[in-house]
């Protein structure tokens, strides 16, 4: 009852926590998209490299969040942004790396050879063939990447409220700090409802991006 | 119209140097069907790839309309030739419309031509252009995505095609039947095609000329018929089978075995006149013809000798008959069937225009091996 007069009580300020928590993830999950899904089509091309840069990211990922804040925050100092928003964009950034990586990378890699061979056989550049055929039948594998990305990081950005990063987390944070369950709860409930919400969203969005000739009849 | 000049490919690979195609020479004639044939792994595919360069030969020479093409872009090289695969490689994402414009919209060409282009193509192959151009390739039957596969390799009318085992992936019965359209097709727009496949029955019914190869060698460029008759070693008489003779009865024509202007005798003629025609020429029946020369009953010397009166009135219905535009297979199964010596081949009026008999095949099979 306390809680739910607490989030009634707070509503505005709650909803402000939320833009910047959704600010912090969609930024930096928009980057990881710039860099993962040319660096996921480009080691379609080599074997090793995939082989590297698949590892690099599955390591960067076992990295607690609060150790990757840790580190980051002397190297950042540097430039005056030792906390704050751009370490957490950064975090974020690279944790988004392997499900957008590797997504990209398994979709371009499993495109049919029939498709590929009848593509080189009528002529088309490699340029042509990812933009009219394997990129369009990889979107939903990519889109899927990036719904994992988002949604694992919405729990990951909550973390930055401790280097300052605002969001939701800076409610459960509090909530720890002072003892104050009604913080605490409604920082995770928010959380959660954020998560639930993308989740369905880019849900949404991805059969919207699967070309129509790859539906099934079903759906 | 493509000229293949000692085309060799080696593969280098960690256990050496693989031969898959060693100094290939053949000319392929224009408008000709020429069909690759050999166990797997004999280089057949290997010598089709390097003529749209999809595999680079190692040396050699590759002319096509007498242009040497191993020196010209591949790029716009492989726009200028159709391409054909078994695993057929529609786009799942575009619209069979789309698919079939790929090439010309590569090209360049203005859309209003490729797409009324891409609606004609699906009308030569019978699919109908207002159900067909909207749909996608998951929407169509196997059969129906191949012969797509085969129309969008003409979209933008290359001179030259190259099929690989294009109708391999498909039921025998819709194979045949899609074989049948692609040579009436054929007929019309007249490609230079090179055809791989590893199907002997399927390389008789469609070559103008077949080439056998094996370990990366062509070992006989010639005629199907030649080849049945007169297969140049003891690995393509296997490879053709023990039943190559057969084979051949596919390649010839009612109309060429069959015996022209036979005797014949109409309703009102008497059976002593058809009597007496019959032993003239040492058959046992003869054909009776309505007033227009149609193939109309049938009477047996056994029945009519010593009888009097009309063939009209003591004729028997005639058992079988075949078209003249028939293979002889046809022909034999027929007589076999209804046990039959000698076949009445009609034409598409019913006209009574000659028949062959058993003995009359047999000769003209034989005819190639008593020149020898």
């Amino acid at each position: 009852m306390e809680t739910i007069s607490f989030i009634i009580g707070n509503f505005g300020y709650i909803v402000e926590l939320t833009v910047q928590h959704i600010a912090i993830v969609s930024v930096a999950v928009g980057l990881a998209i710039i860099t993962g899904v040319p660096i996921g089509i480009a080691i379609t091309q080599n074997q090793r490299a995939a082989d590297i840069v698949l590892y690099t990211a599955a390591i960067i990922i076992t990295i607690p969040s609060i150790a990757l804040f840790g580190i980051m925050i002397p190297i950042l100092s540097t430039i005056g942004q030792g906390i704050g928003y751009l370490p957490a964009v950064i975090a974020i950034l690279l944790y988004s790396q392997l499900p957008i990586i590797r997504n990209t990378y398994t979709a371009i890699a499993n495109v049919d050879p029939a498709l590929r061979e009848a593509a080189r056989g009528m002529g088309m550049t490699s340029f042509q063939r990812l933009r009219k055929v394997e990129i369009p039948l990889a979107v939903p594998v990519i889109m899927a990447g990036v719904r994992t990305a988002v949604v694992m990081n919405i729990g990951v950005a909550a973390i930055a409220a401790y280097i300052g990063a605002g969001g939701l987390g800076t409610l459960i944070s509090r909530g720890i700090s002072q003892t104050d369950p009604r913080q605490l709860i409604a920082g995770a409930l928010a959380v959660s409802i954020l998560a639930i919400t993308a989740d369905f969203s880019l849900l949404w969005l991805q059969k919207r991006f699967t070309p129509r000739g790859l539906q099934s009849s079903k759906a | 119209m493509i000229r293949l000049e000692d085309l060799t490919k080696i593969f280098q690979t960690p256990s050496g140097d693989i031969t898959a195609a060693d100094r290939i020479n053949m000319d392929v004639p224009e408008g000709n069907i020429c069909v690759l044939l050999g166990p797997s792994g004999c280089g057949k595919t290997t010598t089709m790839k390097m003529v749209n360069r999809l595999i680079e030969p190692t040396s050699g020479k590759i002319f096509i309309g007498g242009e040497d093409v191993t020196s010209k872009d591949p790029i716009s090289l492989r726009r200028s030739i159709g391409y054909v695969i078994q695993q057929i490689g529609l786009f799942p994402n575009q619209t069979i419309e789309d698919n079939i414009c790929a090439v010309p919209d590569l090209l360049g060409w203005d859309r209003k031509k490729s797409r009324t282009r891409a609606g004609e193509l699906l009308e030569m192959v019978a699919l109908d252009p207002a159900t067909f151009l909207g749909r996608f390739p998951k929407e169509l039957s196997g059969g129906q995505q191949q012969r797509v596969g085969v129309i969008r390799a003409l979209a933008a009318d290359p001179p030259v095609m190259l099929m690989d085992e294009p109708f391999g992936a498909i039921d025998p019965i819709n194979r045949e039947v899609i074989q049948d359209e692609f040579l009436r097709m054929q007929k019309e727009i007249k490609k230079t095609i090179m055809f791989v496949s590893h199907d002997i029955d399927e390389a008789v019914k469609m070559a103008d000329k077949i080439a056998i190869f094996d370990a990366g060698q062509l070992i006989q460029y010639d005629s199907p018929d030649d080849l049945l008759a007169h297969p140049k070693n003891s690995f393509i008489a296997d490879f053709v089978g023990g039943d190559r003779t057969l084979k051949r009865l596919r390649l010839i024509r009612v109309e060429d075995a069959m015996t022209k202007d036979p005797p014949r005798v109409t309703a009102d003629d008497t059976l002593d006149k058809a009597v007496n025609l019959m032993e003239e020429h040492g058959h046992i029946s003869i054909v009776m013809v309505g007033p227009k020369g149609r193939a109309r009953g049938v009477v047996y010397l056994s029945d009519a000798r010593g009888k009097k009166g009309k063939v009209g009135d003591s004729h028997d219905k005639l058992p079988v008959s075949v078209h003249v535009g028939e293979d002889l297979r046809t022909a034999v199964s027929s007589m076999f069937m209804h046990d039959e010596a000698s076949l009445a081949c009609v034409d598409s009026d019913g006209i009574y225009k000659g028949y062959v008999t058993q003995r009359g095949i047999t000769h003209l099979l034989g005819a190639t091996y008593r020149d020898q």
